[in-house]
């Protein structure tokens, strides 16, 4: 029988990975669906109250996934940059700021539903805690990396530029993970760790699935928007000519 | 299923507006975040259509004048 060695560095060229992962991105939209739909209804209608919080706690199924999400991608996106940085993949930068506005997003989202968790559980929508404000941090990150790239016309430049502060924000991925070990915070502990779980089983389940959604969510969308930079960066090549018909 | 009716699900145990206020602007944002890609993808599509088809004309026009053959 012939094998044909897969040759992943082929698609390190946008021309390659372009039809990729337009072949790609509707099955992590359908992954999406499935497991947003799953965790939802695990979450908010099988998972029972809490003891403590009662049913203001279901914050947590939207709340804990677009933190994780938050974080993740950050690191994700100056992994990426600094690929670009150092190798000078082009596709590598693509893919750097096309995850910085769906990480900046979650950014907002974690921070938004952390205010509405906040005002019934602590009496306050924003507090000055470690926590919070290392996550503040975060948002003004992306927002500065998508300036900073936005703001230089010439892209290799602006890659370059976006790529350093990326790298240098990620100091502040492990004080916002650790800040409720570091500082006392008013922020409650990790829910979840490798040695034990403080939650009921349904309730991790129905984060668990939430996060998973969320994060085939990111997956696709970034994908989405990585295919779009790439029509707009490389439309003087041939292989855009001919994708659009020409 | 935990609930006994409709409106204890929409109570949420009186923590509802916070709830469906995380709920419903999380669900907004990533309806609207692939809604928005799309459009500006098609948007770019037609922008870049219409330039190869603009460069396409000035080609010819430019072989045209000059007298080569097409």
């Amino acid at each position: 029988m012939s094998h044909r060695p897969f040759h992943w560095y082929r698609y390190a060229s946008p021309q390659a990975f372009y039809p990729l992962a337009g072949r790609m991105i509707p099955w992590f939209w359908a992954l999406a669906a499935i497991f947003g739909v799953a965790g939802l209804s695990v979450g908010f209608l099988i998972a029972p109250g809490d003891a403590q919080q009662g049913e203001g706690y279901r914050i947590i199924f939207l709340h804990v996934p677009a933190s994780w999400m938050s974080m993740f991608l950050y690191l994700v996106m100056a992994f990426w940059a600094g690929l670009g940085l150092a190798f000078r993949f082009r596709l590598s930068s693509m893919m750097a700021s096309a995850l910085a506005p769906t990480g900046a997003m979650f950014a907002f989202l974690s921070l938004w539903t952390g205010a509405l968790w906040g005002k019934p559980m602590w009496g306050a929508w924003w507090v000055w805690d470690a926590r919070l404000t290392s996550e503040l941090i975060l948002l003004f990150l992306y927002l500065g990396f998508i300036a900073l790239q936005a703001a230089i016309d010439d892209p290799r430049r602006a890659d370059q530029a976006g790529a350093i502060l990326a790298l240098v924000g990620v100091v502040n991925i492990p004080i916002i993970y650790f800040s409720v070990k570091w500082w006392n915070t008013l922020h409650q502990g990790s829910s979840l760790n490798l040695a034990r779980s403080s939650m009921a089983t349904t309730m991790l389940y129905g984060m668990l699935l939430c996060a998973l959604a969320c994060w085939m969510y990111a997956i696709a969308i970034s994908l989405m928007r990585a295919r779009r930079i790439m029509l707009e960066r490389e439309k003087d090549t041939l292989w855009v000519r001919k994708e659009l018909g020409f | 299923m935990y609930w006994n009716n409709l409106s204890d699900f929409l109570a949420m145990g009186s923590h509802g507006p916070y709830v469906w206020g995380c709920f419903v602007v999380m669900a907004a944002a990533m309806i609207l975040e692939p809604a928005l890609l799309r459009r500006s993808r098609k948007r770019l599509l037609e922008r870049l259509r219409r330039q190869y088809r603009a460069e396409a004309l000035d080609g010819k026009a430019a072989r045209e004048s000059s007298g080569e053959c097409p």
